[in-house]
């Protein structure tokens, strides 16, 4: 018996390896790191998932793609299959293959994962998305009969995307309002270019506009109309998807010298409105020699990045906790490192210092212990006394974090907020206290994922169609 | 896209546009701003409003010519279009009955000055208006700003018209003569909001400046535009642009104001070089 169970065939414990710019070389360029799989490595990698029964991988999606159905079509080769199957909840594929944490979501829970590595299904979700969107015989989508009723979507981000797309193949007239000149909120205006293209997004918004979706641009819902005047106008539901756009800052003496920016700034003159490629464009960016940026997390690593692309000589990351509770994706530390950017972990800011032109030159910073475990479960940092050191800069980016813009809740009475600015919506269907009006993503959650906002966009797009069709 | 209906230079370097923006249009007040785009390529540019007609659907931009954007923006006719146009941005200006206002206008603020001092007039307010211009050829919209003021004071750096001064001159002789002035607003270069604020302090009148500082996207999502005021710092998009002059940190606003000038001279002598070849290189 032995002998025989030895002689099936073999799984592969190892996914095949995703073809990827060279770390020099893409240091210096916006072109996206990693290149994507051809068919045959998709093929290949989509036949090492083993089929399991207990669908770990879809409880484990927050939109619960039918992953094995569109893993299993794709490793037979039946692109339109796996595409459907992949598309039937999820309208953001080619967005979610890139920037989704799969290692923390579907992957963590696979089967595969307990022997070897994991299937790579966000690896594959981009590859069929791509697939599909080279193809030029694509089928119409199915779009309900109209129902006669309208809604207002206010961003354009991915939450309010997923609700657009949702509610228009249910029948509805949606209206889909962003406050940029360009749709996809942080998608195109946060995400850099080398990790989510542009151009993906575009598709991905053209997409929703097939569906019969009107994007108005420019257009900033509180100081145009409000909430309650839409409503009152002929909307006969709204849904609220405005993210988490305030940037948070230190606090710390010489935070306003030149050179110091917010992330949001950094990353928004750079991938929005494409200051990499001044002076053809005419938003500008400080061009740095050595530029530290403050933080962990995905937004950190994505602005550090920025800077290296942007020419920078020496780029920084300071945390300050240990690398064990950055919060960033492990694949995207991975890249940073690889980039050649330097961590000075157990490190936090005390203050900036300026030149006489206003200009910041130097940083003092403290060292850091780790104490016992606070309330987020991490262990808490602890300034060690006397540590004061100089760090030269000429370019600092805070990346800490964001908050809700407050512009519509101070502009729409009747809805609750918490302390932290957030919109207070019931979990399972997004509504707000507020008669006819639903919110999601980060403005209910505060900073999280892309593919959270679009869990969330999909439970309130179903709750405003029971309610549109009750 | 946004049409521009009209155009009217107002002097050979400022420009008055009348941009199709009925949404805008819809809830502008005075004392707001918005946020525009040339074309596709262009920078996130703010100006603040200079009138606006709910019923053409239309809203008014003043600009001098300075650097790349507001010159390419200047290449443009009514019957053109500009790529992107957002706003009504910031608070509007406070316009209560206080009694007796100084605006204080400098240069192409002017603009920006006549809607604000229509709206304290139109609140019961007693308008004392002091504009100041480098000279008389760069003047515009005195009428206007007669119009709706009780006392106007027309001063010039060279003396080619009204008094030779600066406005912190005049601005001081008001408040001592006139003890019953509630509220400065002055609205022009920092410079002379600067000093202008100085001038009001000794006299402890509240003075109200609208600050420009650099900006990107305008909603209070970036913190380009952040200002020191009071200690504290505030984004002139979202706070503002008003705010009390006397709580202003000049130097701070002075200084972020020169961040890219560098970029700013690159931009504007490519752009040169461009409207020299464009003009076959004759000129």
């Amino acid at each position: 018996m032995a002998d025989e169970k030895r002689e099936k065939p073999k799984i592969n414990l190892n996914r095949v390896k995703m073809p990827k710019q060279e770390p020099l070389v893409r240091a210096h360029n916006f072109d996206e790191v990693a290149t994507g799989y051809t068919k045959e490595m998709a093929m290949e990698e989509a036949g090492r998932c083993i089929q399991c029964k207990k669908r770990n991988c879809v409880a484990g999606c927050p939109v619960n793609v039918n992953i094995p159905e569109f893993v299993l079509a794709l490793r037979d080769g039946n692109m339109w299959d796996a595409v459907d199957q992949l598309k039937a909840n999820n309208a953001l594929p080619g967005i979610c293959g890139r920037v989704c944490p799969q290692e923390s979501q579907c992957e963590l829970v696979c089967t595969l994962g307990k022997k070897g590595a994991p299937i790579a299904i966000g690896r594959l979700e981009r590859f069929v998305a791509d697939w599909e969107s080279d193809q030029t015989n694509k089928p119409k989508p199915v779009i309900a009969p109209s129902t006669g009723k309208k809604v207002a979507v206010v961003g354009s981000g991915p939450a309010g995307l997923t609700v657009a797309a949702d509610l228009a193949k249910m029948g509805h007239q949606i209206t889909l309002f962003e406050a940029l000149h360009v749709a996809g909120g942080v998608l195109v205006y946060g995400i850099p270019e080398f990790r989510l293209p542009k151009a993906i997004v575009q598709g991905e918004v053209d997409y929703v506009k097939t569906l019969g979706v009107d994007v108005r641009l420019d257009a900033v819902i509180g100081k145009i109309d409000t909430v309650d005047e839409l409503l009152a106008d002929s909307y006969d539901a709204m849904f609220l998807g405005t993210g988490a756009g305030l940037p948070m800052f230190l606090g710390l003496p010489g935070e306003n010298l030149n050179g110091i920016y917010s992330a949001n700034e950094y990353l928004t003159r750079t991938n929005l409105m494409k200051a990499y490629l001044f002076p053809e464009y005419d938003t500008p960016i400080k061009k740095s020699k050595k530029i530290v940026v403050i933080g962990g997390g995905n937004v950190a690593m994505d602005s550090a990045r920025c800077a290296m692309r942007l020419g920078a000589e020496e780029v920084y990351i300071v945390y300050r906790r240990s690398r064990e509770e950055l919060p960033a994706r492990a694949e995207e530390v991975e890249n940073a490192e690889e980039e050649g950017i330097i961590f000075k972990l157990l490190t936090n800011p005390k203050r900036f210092i300026g030149d006489e032109n206003g200009w910041v030159t130097q940083m003092e910073c403290l060292e850091m212990e780790l104490g016992e475990p606070d309330d987020s479960g991490r262990r808490r940092p602890i300034v060690k006394e006397g540590s004061e050191f100089i760090i030269d800069v000429d370019t600092v980016v805070v990346a800490l974090g964001t908050t809700p813009n407050p512009l519509i809740p101070s502009t729409t009475p009747g809805l609750d907020t918490t302390k932290k600015g957030t919109v207070v919506a019931e979990e399972e269907t997004g509504k707000t206290v507020k008669d006819k009006v639903w919110a999601g993503g980060d403005l209910v959650t505060g900073a999280a994922t892309v593919i959270s906002a679009m869990g969330a966009g999909k439970r309130a797009a179903v709750a405003i169609d029971a309610y549109l069709k009750g | 896209m946004y049409k521009i209906l009209h155009r009217e230079d107002l002097t050979p370097q400022i420009h008055l546009f009348r941009i199709e923006a009925p949404a805008v249009a819809k809830k502008a007040q005075a004392g707001q701003f918005i946020i525009l785009m040339v074309d596709e390529k262009g920078e996130r540019f703010p100006l603040t409003i200079g009138g606006w007609d709910r019923e053409e659907g239309s809203v008014t931009i003043v600009f001098m010519e300075v650097g790349k954007t507001t010159r390419k923006l200047a290449t443009l006719q009514a019957g053109d279009s500009i790529h992107a146009f957002i706003g009504p941005l910031g608070i509007p200006t406070h316009t209560d009955n206080v009694g007796t206002v100084v605006c204080v206008a400098g240069g192409f603020a002017t603009a920006i000055v006549v809607p604000v001092a229509q709206a304290l007039k139109d609140a019961g307010n007693k308008i004392i208006s002091v504009m100041g211009f480098r000279s008389k050829d760069m003047m515009f919209w005195e009428d206007k700003l007669q119009d709706v003021s009780d006392e106007l004071i027309i001063c010039t750096d060279d003396g080619s018209c009204g008094r030779k001064a600066l406005v912190t001159e005049p601005l001081k002789e008001v408040l001592e003569t006139h003890k019953d002035v509630k509220l400065v607003i002055a609205i022009g270069p920092t410079i002379m909001m600067k000093f202008a604020s100085a001038t009001t302090k000794p006299f402890g009148v509240k003075t109200l400046v609208s600050l420009n500082p650099i900006m990107v996207d305008g909603t209070g999502m970036c913190g380009c535009c952040r200002v020191e005021v009071g200690g504290e710092t505030a984004f002139t998009c979202v706070d503002g642009p008003d705010f009390d002059g006397h709580q202003v940190d000049w130097d701070v606003l002075m200084a972020r104001q020169k961040s890219y000038c560098d970029e700013e001279k690159t931009s504007l002598d490519l752009w040169e070089e461009y409207c020299r070849s464009q003009m076959g290189g004759k000129a």
